[in-house]
């Protein structure tokens, strides 16, 4: 078992920089989409 | 006859007679918690049952938190199950509207940047010798999230369920107070004074829908472990986007989340008994917890920052403030506060970005540790 602060420091940048990198990606992926499918006033209208 | 009539008394005093000091100090703290929902108006539908539950728990003998009483009964069916807050997800997903977010998906970033706060009170929790799940636990406080923090404390630190829970959503409800100085003391006044631009509605139908579908697979795959928390907000939010399934949108808005509430509100309070609550640990768990909050909300303002200086000044720094999950009290508080320094600045589409950006970080942040304490073998 690792020690406290070795836990501590690995959940910190792991933690930090996963969550960081995952909404980094799902905005990317976001922004990916809104080019695939732009928005179009006239298809909303038939919704 | 004399015997009897003695023996009778004494079974109505009794209750009188097994008061534990620390029972009417919890009775009176669930008085202050009703108080501040009834008169403050702070998130009232939570503090209301968790203030009864906590008053009832702590009257001897009534054995409500014991072995078939009704409190250990909703309790062990919603909360030990992690039902209630998943429940309660769905429903938030179903009143969510991620359009804002999806407008500017940058704010996903200010999103992650409000989560900073539980990692590091993780370390700080670590310092002061709790457990590696205790601060866990603890650090969870930090993504302003009620349903999160009783997800995690239920399955990893049952002890500190009470105090977590009491601090998430009390910490919640005072975020109009704790983020202001924060705000302004990390920020100089022409950063506060910028304008941001306003969007037209610019994002599809389809784009929507795809959406809470494309969080779940890559999120999920990303962070099995927080699948559940993921999945049961993007369930509620693919509904409310479809508008196919208007009655179970309308359910999971309402009665679900209704019923859901008051269940696991009284269940909260029951766990706030005296003899366990008061002791030296609850209040470093609340001081933790406001530290992480604040921390988050250093760390979201930061983060504007440097977009502020990315963008050479087109982002308005305070929008960092609401990159966490208080939804969406937090994007009201940045709009109050950039409208106090520029009149002309109307921040609140792009605040209410970061904190449905905020939302889907707070229940990445906790997906993305339990992945990680799971590959280290801590879980």
């Amino acid at each position: 078992m690792m020690d406290r602060w070795t836990f501590g420091l690995t959940m910190l940048v792991v933690g930090m920089g996963g969550t960081l990198l995952t909404l980094m990606l799902l905005s990317v992926i976001m922004a990916l989409l809104k080019k695939v499918f732009p928005y179009n006033p006239d298809e909303e209208k038939k919704d | 006859m004399v015997e009897g009539i003695l023996s009778g008394l004494n079974g109505l005093i009794a209750g009188f007679l097994n008061l534990h000091w620390s029972n009417p100090v919890m009775m009176a703290i669930g008085c202050l918690l009703l108080y501040l929902g009834i008169k403050k108006d702070f998130e009232p539908l939570l503090l209301v049952p968790i203030g009864f539950g906590c008053i009832i728990v702590n009257i001897p003998l009534a054995g409500l938190m014991e072995k078939e009483g009704f409190l250990r009964t909703i309790y062990d069916a919603g909360v030990i199950t992690e039902l209630f807050p998943l429940f309660i997800f769905i429903g938030i997903g179903a009143m969510t509207d991620f359009t804002p977010v999806l407008e500017n998906p940058y704010t996903f970033l200010l999103g992650a940047a409000g989560q900073f706060g539980i990692f590091l009170t993780l370390l700080l929790a670590l310092a002061l010798g709790f457990k590696y799940n205790e601060a866990v636990t603890i650090g969870i406080i930090g993504a302003c999230d009620g349903p999160t923090v009783i997800y995690v404390a239920s399955q990893y630190a049952q002890s500190l369920l009470g105090p977590c829970s009491v601090a998430a959503y009390s910490y919640m409800s005072l975020v109009p107070v704790l983020q202001p100085p924060i705000m302004k003391m990390l920020t100089t006044k022409k950063e506060r004074e910028t304008i941001m631009k306003t969007h037209k509605r610019t994002v599809s139908k389809t784009t929507k829908l795809l959406f809470p579908i494309v969080i779940t697979i890559v999120g999920g795959l990303i962070a099995p472990k927080g699948l559940p928390l993921l999945a049961t907000i993007m369930l509620g939010n693919l509904m409310r986007e479809s508008g196919v399934v208007e009655r179970l949108t309308k359910a999971s808005q309402n009665e679900i989340a209704n019923i859901v509430t008051l269940l696991l509100g009284i269940s909260i309070g029951a766990t706030i008994d005296g003899k366990v609550f008061v002791q030296p640990t609850t209040i470093i768990v609340l001081a933790l917890g406001l530290i992480a909050i604040c921390l988050d909300t250093v760390c979201g303002v930061l983060f504007g920052k440097i977009l502020y200086l990315i963008t050479g000044g087109k982002i308005n720094p305070l929008i960092g403030a609401a990159g966490i999950s208080a939804f969406p009290m937090s994007a009201r508080v940045v709009q109050k506060e950039g409208q106090k320094y520029n009149k002309k600045n109307y921040l609140l589409m792009h605040a209410m970005g970061a904190n449905a950006g905020g939302q889907v970080g707070s229940v990445m942040a906790a997906a993305v540790m339990l992945s990680v304490l799971k590959g280290m073998g801590v879980i």
